[in-house]
């Protein structure tokens, strides 16, 4: 399929060309690696007049860790974040998540950082990102915008950046408890596809929780009153079940191509005692290795 | 817009005139005559159009021509300058393939894979070539062709 709509495009070597270039044109879009944003420009749902790559700017390739605060620059693929060893041993959870996007030939090329651009209900980062309490560093002309992960989604596409804006990156603090996590994600058959249901925890050892639902509401949804519920509880069965109900309060899956709201519903509450106990086991020291599936 | 690009393509330096909304795939097979990468889903899902971009594999119907300039991209038809591979023999070998439009994407896969990994096993195997689809084989003799070539 050919794009019909006619673009210019510029690859700019620093970020004041990119603010140059929004002063110039009406509907600009950003392009790192192009996943989604090829597909919008073929189906016509993007129309910019000008696409702005930034794969040109080595800044934005940076995973760092430093005072326990972890950077992902806008330009990391989810294929460096499975390589990286940053990631790996302080934060598994996201090269388990890293794993369950697509396939290798789209995560070479697509970032974690488009992902939550893109924004769509579905996306896999947004749990993650979600349970560590992230924070998207957004700059335009007047400077840098710290914007709490809780805040970013605001639609099923939709973000709170603003016009004339771009994301440099992601910073995660690293939870100074000792903790453990698991990502869970649904899906039609093994290998790609997009997820039915995804499910990221964090258990810490004080036997509290950090809990957050993705493809079953227009946005990623934080559990928080299933987190209050376990909150320094023992994990007993009858506990789990009443978390369970609480999922129905939680969550609004839709039925769409892909699964049923019925079949949502009732595997989140059986992806919620899977993903808890691999959690705790895996803080334990025992439990299914990172990248494991649990469901 | 049009711009006239020069990138390397299977190791020889070509130029050529693009506008920005061209599909890599379109340019490589419409325009410079290489059809090992073909059209299937056309939005990134079969893996049939796969190509590496500086030794990793991508999906050249989501890319645009004009991001390739000064890239390295290399095609089946690239990894092929001497003949069959071992990798292309041993799928030979299991009859891996029937109709062939899943293989170069399959063989480029695997390809990057064994670069990283010269003994994967079954699983990291699976998950190398998930996303390149075939409907013919069933996967099977082509895992176990690669399983065959790497024990």
């Amino acid at each position: 399929m050919a794009i019909e709509n006619q673009f210019d495009y510029v690859k700019v070597k620093n970020l004041d060309e990119v603010f140059g270039v929004f002063q110039h044109y009406k509907n600009p879009v950003i392009l790192a690696g192009g996943t989604d944003l090829v597909e919008f420009l073929k189906t016509g749902v993007v129309q910019p007049d000008v696409v702005i790559d930034i794969k040109g700017l080595d800044f934005l390739k940076d995973i760092r860790l430093g005072n326990n605060i972890l950077w992902i620059g806008a330009g990391v693929t989810f294929s460096e974040l499975i390589e990286s060893e940053i990631i790996n041993e302080h934060f598994p959870i996201i090269a388990e998540m890293s794993k369950t996007v697509a396939s290798v030939g789209i995560r070479n090329r697509a970032t974690m950082v488009g992902n939550i651009c893109s924004a769509v209900p579905c996306t896999d980062s947004g749990p993650i990102l979600s349970v560590y309490k992230a924070t998207v560093i957004t700059v335009g002309m007047l400077g840098e915008r710290k914007i709490p992960i809780e805040q970013w989604f605001v639609a099923s596409r939709k973000t709170a950046l603003a016009k004339h804006e771009i994301v440099k990156g992601i910073s995660i603090q690293l939870p100074d408890k000792k903790h453990a996590g698991c990502f869970t994600k649904l899906k039609r058959y093994k290998g790609e596809d997009l997820a039915q249901v995804n499910l990221a925890i964090l258990a810490f050892d004080d036997y509290s929780f950090r809990i957050s639902f993705g493809a079953v509401a227009p946005t990623p949804v934080r559990a928080m009153r299933i987190e209050r519920l376990l909150n320094r509880m023992k994990l007993v069965p009858e506990l789990v079940e009443k978390a369970q109900q609480l999922v129905e309060d939680d969550i609004t899956p839709i039925t769409d191509i892909r699964a049923t709201k019925e079949y949502r519903m009732h595997m989140a509450k059986v992806m919620l005692e899977r993903g808890l106990n691999a959690a705790l086991d895996r803080l334990n020291g025992g439990g299914p290795a990172y990248g494991q599936s649990v469901i | 817009m049009k711009k006239e690009i020069s990138f390397l393509l299977n190791g020889e330096r070509r130029t050529i005139d693009v506008s920005s909304s061209e599909i890599l795939l379109e340019v490589l097979r419409d325009r410079l005559g290489l059809n090992s990468p073909k059209c299937g889903c056309d939005r990134g899902d079969c893996g049939t159009c796969s190509v590496m971009i500086n030794g990793k594999t991508v999906r050249s119907c989501l890319i645009l021509a004009i991001e390739v300039e000064d890239q390295e991209v290399v095609t089946l038809e690239g990894i092929m300058h001497n003949g069959l591979t071992p990798l292309q023999e041993s799928f030979l070998k299991h009859n891996s393939f029937q109709c062939g439009f899943c293989a170069p994407g399959i063989i480029l896969s695997t390809t990057e894979l064994l670069a990283k990994n010269p003994h994967p096993n079954k699983i990291e195997i699976q998950e190398a070539i998930a996303g390149n689809l075939c409907r013919c084989t069933g996967y099977s003799p082509i895992i176990d062709a690669v399983i065959d070539l790497v024990k």
